[in-house]
Order: structure tokens, then sequence, then C-alpha cells
């Protein structure tokens, strides 16, 4: 029932996630964040077990802010990744493991290029040029596979998702509702109204 | 559902005339549900020797960091190279030390190992997820199309290949192979490592 989507264009990221908060059958909340911002040009899309997912997000912005604090320059989105990887991968033979799905989106101001890496709760890390997750994932990926661009301008991209998440709000038997939507760029994050 | 077969992908290396190849597809999923075209399963550990990793991708990258870190070690003390069979014992011991809570990896290794006349021998190597070797002579294969890549190389290679005919060789073997798994496909990587260079061609295969 949690659906993130994300996808890249020409110098931006642009990630989406579902504001509902529900628990069995029951709508908790219709208005909740799941897209933590950890550095100026770093989104990170978080679904999966409750309470995993908010302390995992929390631990990680924390310990981003942590090396930009120490470093004085933020971490680039293929490192934050590595570093994220790395620390689902090591809980992941422990006593308890995280169950978190994340999505990190991130422009990149050294190489001045978007970047966004999928990442599952082993710990499976792949830079994708658009991608989702949760059962929406099943109906946005095909649309995605033939509508995405990877040199379109923000407009495009923002219609593409549209696409997406119509589609979910028109065949998924749980419909999310409201979606939150953040764009990453070279002059950092906003958010937008779709 | 086998752990090993949740992600998917499979990997080939086949002996030639003083040459080694080694291929795998590019295929990453969530079971059914294919995630990336672009996943790199197969790792460079030194000029002559790489390294495939077939399995579950997490521990595709933990395993290639790992590899990487200890082959980086040998190189600072041993002030030389690592050699293929060395790397192929590094592998297996790396893996056995995880015995009763494995990787979920069956590593494939190829490369050339130094002879004491000066010259180059082809070597391929491949073991499970608990580390028992396997020193091959022809070819070895690891992964979800495993079965069906022993079937089509038993019946394609043949000893004393050259780089080119290795080439085509081992890609007719794992495009063919790979086209009757459903868990892997979606492209294709092949090295041919000789001893002046290592050449990486990507195939054009089946994308469904």
């Amino acid at each position: 029932m949690e659906t993130s989507f994300a996808l890249t264009g020409k110098g931006y990221v642009i990630v989406a996630a579902d504001t509902t908060a529900a628990r069995s059958i029951v709508k908790m909340q219709i208005d909740q964040d799941k897209i933590k911002e950890l550095s100026p040009h770093l989104l990170m899309a978080y679904s999966g077990e409750p309470g995993d997912t908010v302390q995992f997000a929390e631990y990680v912005e924390r310990n981003i802010r942590l090396y930009q604090i120490r470093n004085l320059y933020p971490l680039r989105p293929a490192a934050a990744a590595s570093w994220i990887r790395r620390s689902i991968a090591e809980s992941l033979r422990s006593r308890n493991a995280y169950s978190v799905n994340l999505l990190l989106g991130g422009y990149d101001t050294s190489s001045h290029t978007p970047n966004l890496y999928w990442i599952d709760y082993m710990g499976t890390v792949v830079e994708v040029p658009f991608a989702a997750h949760g059962y929406g994932s099943y109906f946005a990926l095909s649309l995605l596979d033939r509508y995405h661009d990877p040199e379109a301008s923000l407009e495009e991209g923002l219609a593409t998702l549209k696409r997406c998440i119509n589609e979910v709000s028109k065949r998924l038997v749980v419909n999310p509702g409201k979606y939150k939507v953040k764009v990453v760029d070279k002059d950092g994050i906003r958010e937008v109204e779709i | 559902m086998s752990i090993m077969e949740y992600n998917g992908g499979s990997v080939i290396a086949m002996v030639g005339k003083d040459c080694v190849a080694i291929a795998s597809d590019l295929r990453l999923g969530s079971q059914a549900l294919g995630i990336s075209s672009n996943f790199q399963r197969i790792f460079p550990v030194t000029d002559r020797v790489y390294v495939g990793l077939p399995g579950l991708a997490t521990d595709v990258t933990t395993l290639r960091e790992r590899f990487r870190y200890r082959v980086n070690m040998y190189t600072i003390k041993e002030e030389r190279e690592i050699e293929p069979e060395t790397f192929a014992h590094l592998v297996s011991s790396t893996l056995y030390q995880h015995r009763f809570g494995p990787y979920f990896v069956e590593p494939v290794m190829a490369g050339l190992s130094k002879t004491p006349s000066g010259g180059f021998k082809p070597f391929i190597a491949a073991t499970d997820l608990i580390g028992c070797l396997n020193f091959a002579k022809d070819f070895v294969v690891a992964g979800t199309a495993s079965a069906k890549l022993f079937g089509v190389a038993e019946g394609l290679w043949e000893p004393d290949l050259e780089a080119e005919d290795l080439f085509e060789t081992i890609s007719q073997t794992l495009l063919n192979a790979v086209d009757r798994d459903a868990y892997s496909g979606w492209g294709a990587i092949v090295h041919v490592i000789t001893k002046d260079k290592i050449i990486t061609r990507t195939l054009k295969g089946r994308m469904d």
C-alpha cells in the first residue's frame, strides 16, 4: 500500500511518495511526509515496516548531516548510497534487521548530474533512471519504460509522474489518495504541487 | 522461493588458447519484477583476474567490497599482484568463514596465471556458496541459468579457441542459455582477457 516513485530528468530528480499512514483497514494519517531531506541536494523516500522506517530514516539523516558538519562538504549521492547500503546490509544479518525500502534521489554538484538509487530492505543498491517501490510499482514501471525521457524538462517529468499516479489511483484496490512530490536540482530541494 | 533465485542472474567463464573469457547477463529483479537492466556482477580484481558474482544482489555488492579490501591488503603486504589460484583460495576461505550463515553467491573466477617460464596460463574456477572450489579445465557456470549454461557450453566448447572465436562461443552460449531462463537476461556483457589487453563487449540480446 505504501507507494513511492522517482524519476530523473535534465538536471533534476523528482521523488514522490503517498501521504497515507495506515494500520490494517484504518487510515491513521493522510498527510504524512515520507520523503526526508538528507542534505541540500539529497532526497530519500522511505517505505516498509512502520517504526523501522522513521527510525532508520532519521538515523541516516543525522549521520549524513554529521558528515557535512565534520567535513564542511556534503556527501555526494553515490557516497551516501554506499553508506546507506552498508548500514542496511550490516543490520540484515544482525538480531534485528531494518525492513525499509528507499528511493535516494540527489543532484551531484561536482559532476552536475542527477542521480537516483533504488535501495531495498536487504541492501541491494542499483542506479536507475526511474524507480518505484510498493504495489504501485507494478503499474508505474511499465508506464515509465514507455514515457520516461532522461532529457525531459521538469514540466514533462511531472506530466510523466502524473500518468503513474493516475494509473495507480485507477487500478490499485487501496488508493493512496494524495502524494507528496519533491524536486531536487542544482538550486536545491523544493516541494511541488501535482 | 529460493534466496539464490530472488534477484536472478548468471555467469559463465571459459578457457581458450592463451586467453580466458567471462560473461554474465545484466538483469536485476525482485522475483518476477525486473528492476534494472544494467546490474554489473563481474568485477576486475587485478589486470589479469576477474570475478563474477551471481546470486543475491546485496551479497554481490558486500562480497565485491570485501574482496576488494582483502586483495588491496594482499597487494600492500606482498608488494605484488595476486595470482588467480591464490585469489580462488581467498574466495573459498572468505565464504567458508560464514559456513553456517553464508553469503548467497556462487563466485566464478577467470584469469591468466604466470608460469615460471614467464608465460601465461589460462585459469578458471568456481565455488559454491560455502566455498567448495571447482577447478575446471574447460568452463564453469553459476546462477539461475546454470543448468542451461552447462548444456549449451558442453555442445559449443572446444579446446584451444583463439580470442575472437572464444568470444563468439561464450556469447552464443550465454545468450541462448539465458533466453530459456526467466530470471536471467535483459542484456549481457563479455570480457575476454588476453596477456596484452582485456576487451569488454556488451551484447545485443532479447530484452524480454
